[in-house]
């Protein structure tokens, strides 16, 4: 039927696209470029003029910027090595857990574990903040109860554990992905490979080192792609619970809350779009290595382990 | 025996681990709703308590409900998720029937364009975003919040659904065709009826951020009576700081609305992401 069609031009594939690539193109790859543009130009006495690369030597060059830009980075770094040492483990974990045959009320479990995950980031940031609050007191409180007062610090509001603990909230948060992800990937290992694996004598913790885990990698590398995306391109957490500022002291600045303050302004820092681009490019640049790396250099090598 | 006996070991051991971290995930949210019923005193008094006759009281719900437009804001978010997910599903299914059923000069490359926004975020633009919308007058309207979830959503719904599409049988399509459909009914007849459990997971994939999502109406659509709830629940709080309270009811009321669509969706949400939709 198809070759009937051929020597008419066929209408309806392009009926059927347009919409679709007009929103898309107008409303996301368009901006995007656009904003990359816009990095190269400054605006001098109300008027956009074109400074090539000025931008970049500012943020990179100048010590205010640059010290805010570095500052940002290497939190969000520690904030991405927080969410791959914590949340993808405790998510394998629990998943490897939750496949286990004749597990009862699994259902349960999984969907009570993923509750957070549907929770905005204004009712997490928020609910921790009233938690580990010195003045309502029910983390002192707990910790008293079982004999580690001393334990206690307003960890929100001291610069050395902000970042750190604010990171476990985002883990607290996002672990029912991770945990969802490789429940389905554990899934789908066919039980052949693993009665072989009986026949050897592979059962119990083994199996899941030597057989399982091997099987999940490709998995386990979308998640950490997944994860670093979602990490250099976090904002609403820290805004929720440190406010713009991302306090105390800038400690719990990423690239997503210094972009907004730039570009957006705040409080008495007026908005400069074209810093803000500046910024937004170099977060596309950092999010196009990490994906880059995984498509080209994780993603190659893992596959050999499909079957 | 010993066989029985360490398997029996194991499973409690596994109840355990599950019991403690579902107590983690679900304590907070209980913290807060249960709080949200007392009167001030007994919330510091004895934060885990469970409210009693003394204790009951429905003052911050009170002030919540005078002070803040809560039900406007629902409405805002309501109107702005449903549109976005209505426009998803049909310009995605659109698109994803073009690339999977026609065969025409450049689809492998259409494919590989749309898809490029499944892993850069729709955010980085955000600057050129607000431009735009301040030149064409649409900052400050749900208009705005809708095209750009909309940009958002349709990566990976053409790449889901232009997966199914490519399961459904020519033999079908064709009869269809024999019989003088038209294409633009083979489309909405035949096909989008059978790939409905596909479009159930691409809705439940964007209902959820779409929700919560504080960045685009924060910048694009701040006014009072366009806020969404997520936005306006952010705000509320942020001036209520000091009345424990309002606060506390204020998380109660945006929790209660995203708990009601996961009771509804969550089957559907955990067979769309377990059966491998993603991968």
């Amino acid at each position: 039927m198809a070759a009937a069609d051929k020597p008419k031009t066929r209408w309806h594939v392009a009926v059927f696209l347009a919409p679709a690539v007009l929103v898309y193109t107008a409303v996301m790859i368009y901006p995007l470029f656009n904003t990359l543009r816009l990095a190269l130009y400054s605006e001098v006495d109300q008027e956009r003029i074109w400074v090539g690369l000025q931008n970049f030597r500012t943020l990179f060059g100048d010590a205010i910027w640059s010290d805010q830009f570095w500052n940002a980075l290497a939190n969000n770094a520690w904030f991405f090595v927080i969410h791959m040492l914590v949340q993808n483990p405790i998510g394998i974990a629990l998943a490897a857990i939750l496949s286990s045959p004749r597990l009862r009320f699994s259902a349960f479990y999984r969907s009570a574990i993923f509750i957070p995950t549907i929770l905005s980031f204004v009712i997490v940031g928020f609910a921790w903040k009233l938690i580990l609050s010195p003045i309502w007191g029910i983390a002192p409180g707990m910790l008293d109860a079982v004999g580690l007062k001393f334990l206690y610090q307003p960890w929100l509001g001291k610069e050395e554990y902000a970042l750190t603990t604010l990171s476990l909230v985002s883990v607290w948060q996002y672990v029912g992905i991770p945990m969802m992800l490789i429940y389905a990937a554990l899934l789908s290992i066919p039980d052949e490979i693993l009665e072989a694996g009986e026949c050897d004598g592979i059962t119990g913790m083994s199996a899941f080192w030597k057989i399982k885990l091997p099987l999940i990698l490709p998995s386990i590398g979308i998640i950490s792609v997944l994860t670093f995306v979602a990490n250099f391109n976090a904002f609403d957490l820290i805004y929720a619970a440190q406010g713009a500022l991302a306090g105390p002291d800038f400690s719990t600045d990423i690239l997503g809350t210094f972009m907004y303050r730039t570009f957006f302004g705040f409080q008495l820092q007026l908005g400069d779009p074209h810093m803000g681009s500046a910024i937004a490019s170099a977060m596309f640049g950092i999010i196009l290595i990490g994906v880059c790396i995984y498509l080209f250099g994780i993603q190659r090598r893992l596959r050999n382990y499909q079957f | 025996m010993n066989k029985v006996r360490s398997a029996t070991r194991t499973t409690i051991a596994a109840h355990a681990v599950l019991i403690t971290y579902t107590l983690i995930a679900l304590f907070p949210v209980f913290v807060i709703v249960i709080n949200s019923f007392k009167d001030r005193r007994a919330i510091f008094r004895d934060p885990l308590g469970l409210p009693n006759e003394e204790t009951f009281s429905l003052i911050g719900y009170e002030t919540v409900l005078k002070q803040g437009d809560f039900f406007l804001y629902f409405q805002n978010s309501m109107i702005v998720t449903v549109v976005s997910l209505t426009l998803i599903l049909l310009f995605g299914a659109m698109a994803a029937f073009a690339l999977a059923e026609y065969r025409f000069k450049g689809n492998r490359l259409m494919g590989l364009y749309l898809a490029l926004g499944i892993m850069i975020p729709i955010r980085i633009g955000t600057v050129a975003i607000l431009e735009m919308m301040v030149s064409t007058g649409l900052v400050n309207t749900l208009t705005a919040l809708i095209l750009v979830y909309t940009a958002q959503g349709l990566p990976l719904a053409v790449f889901i659904l232009s997966e199914f599409m490519k399961g459904v049988s020519d033999d079908l399509k064709n009869a269809g065709r024999i019989d003088g459909l038209s294409e633009y009914k083979i489309f909405f007849r035949l096909v989008l009826p059978l790939v409905r459990p596909a479009m159930a997971t691409v809705a439940v994939f964007n209902m959820i951020p779409i929700w919560n999502d504080l960045w685009f109406p924060l910048i694009l659509a701040p006014a009072e009576e366009v806020k969404t709830l997520t936005l306006g629940s952010q705000v509320f709080i942020g001036q209520f700081v000091t009345d424990w309270n309002a606060v506390l009811s204020a998380l109660s009321m945006a929790i209660l609305p995203v708990m009601v669509l996961y009771v509804i969706f969550s089957r559907q949400l955990i067979r769309g992401i377990t059966s491998g939709a993603v991968k």
